[in-house]
């Protein structure tokens, strides 16, 4: 079942997804090549505790750290490791949520480690732009399906392919809600969109073939032909006024990361 | 974080029978017609059972009459009763 939140409740949600955006910016910032993935991920609890939050991944189904670092093939859930350190080239996805008040904000997005290969900042723009696209489907009377496919007709068009495996979500009091927002699929099909309803968009794409596997961990998704992939996500909801990014200062204007 | 696909629930494929794949089909002889559009009829093995018109041969009004060779799918729980599923010329 799809649950509508209230404007109060939205904006609860509001408060963490700006809690998840300061700490994903902050982050973005210091993201250079020799940083593990763990002093991300130990930043990100600092500040969650700080800002009186709960990292909303931690513990989630047995997962060990509070984000998700996934580097190049990695396509998510890749799980944070002293050992592991950016190099110069690689890129880095970056998800994160927090649970505030009883209500939980959710955003990723994929950053370069200094400088990167023209292929590589295309897979990013192009990848940011179908979540883009996405978000602005997000409007009531619209259909789930026109989200998903405005998503999988930018990547194709691209060139590029959308993973299957992994889907966005429904999120609110709960993490992962209905409905699953694919990142594929048919404009005019699916659940309508009604005020109130948030979903977390979350274009994972692979520069190969669409084919993902999981690591012998049980959470870091990897391409099956070892092409790079990318992520980016928004906590959405939809609104007389059409989208509201939750996680991101309302003022807010330009690209959505 | 994304999150893991949840498989489609399997959808019933058209002319998959009327979905009752535990169905035995068998082939039968009309021996008479009775009221509500059933009839009784004789199985290769000699048993006789009560058997209805499937809802697709009753869409497409095929007429079934004594004598007739049938095929007919018996459930596998109540072999009394079977549905005639096709009528052969």
């Amino acid at each position: 079942m799809v649950i509508c939140k209230s404007s109060a409740e939205l904006e609860k949600m509001h408060q963490a997804g700006l809690i998840v955006w300061g700490a994903l910016e902050k982050m973005r910032g210091m993201v250079r090549p020799g940083l593990s993935t763990k002093e991300l991920d130990e930043f990100a609890e600092t500040y969650t505790a700080e800002h009186h939050a709960r990292p909303a991944f931690k513990g989630y189904r047995g997962y060990p750290g509070s984000v998700c670092t996934s580097i190049n093939q990695e396509v998510v859930h890749g799980i944070p490791s002293p050992s592991r350190k950016l190099r110069e080239g690689d890129i880095v996805s970056m998800d994160f949520g927090v649970e505030l008040d009883g209500y939980f904000a959710d955003a990723a997005l994929t950053v370069p480690v200094g400088k990167i290969a023209p292929e590589r900042q295309k897979l990013l723009r192009v990848t940011r732009e179908s979540l883009e696209h996405a978000i602005d489907k997000v409007r009531p009377g619209n259909r789930l399906g026109d989200v998903s496919a405005a998503v999988q007709e930018w990547v194709e068009e691209n060139g590029y392919s959308v993973v299957r495996e992994f889907v966005g979500h429904g999120i609110g009091t709960r993490m992962h809600e209905e409905p699953q927002v694919p990142n594929y699929g048919a404009p005019g099909v699916g659940p309508r969109l009604q005020e109130g309803m948030v979903i977390a968009i979350e274009p994972m794409v692979n520069s190969g073939g669409p084919g993902v596997r999981v690591l012998d961990d049980d959470w870091t998704a990897v391409t099956a032909d070892g092409s790079d992939s990318a992520h980016f996500e928004h906590t959405v909801a939809v609104t007389s006024n059409g989208p509201w990014i939750l996680t991101r200062p309302r003022e807010s204007t330009g690209p959505v990361w | 974080m994304a999150r893991p696909r949840r498989p489609e629930p399997e959808k019933k494929k058209p002319g998959e029978g009327s979905g009752k794949e535990d169905a035995i089909e068998v082939m039968a002889t009309v021996i008479e017609p009775l009221p509500n559009a059933m009839f009784r009829v004789e199985l290769e093995n000699k048993h006789q059972v009560l058997a209805h018109i499937s809802g697709k041969m009753r869409k497409n009004f095929i007429r079934i009459l004594a004598g007739d060779r049938v095929a007919v799918e018996l459930s596998p729980y109540d072999l009394t009763r079977g549905r005639i599923v096709y009528r052969y010329k």
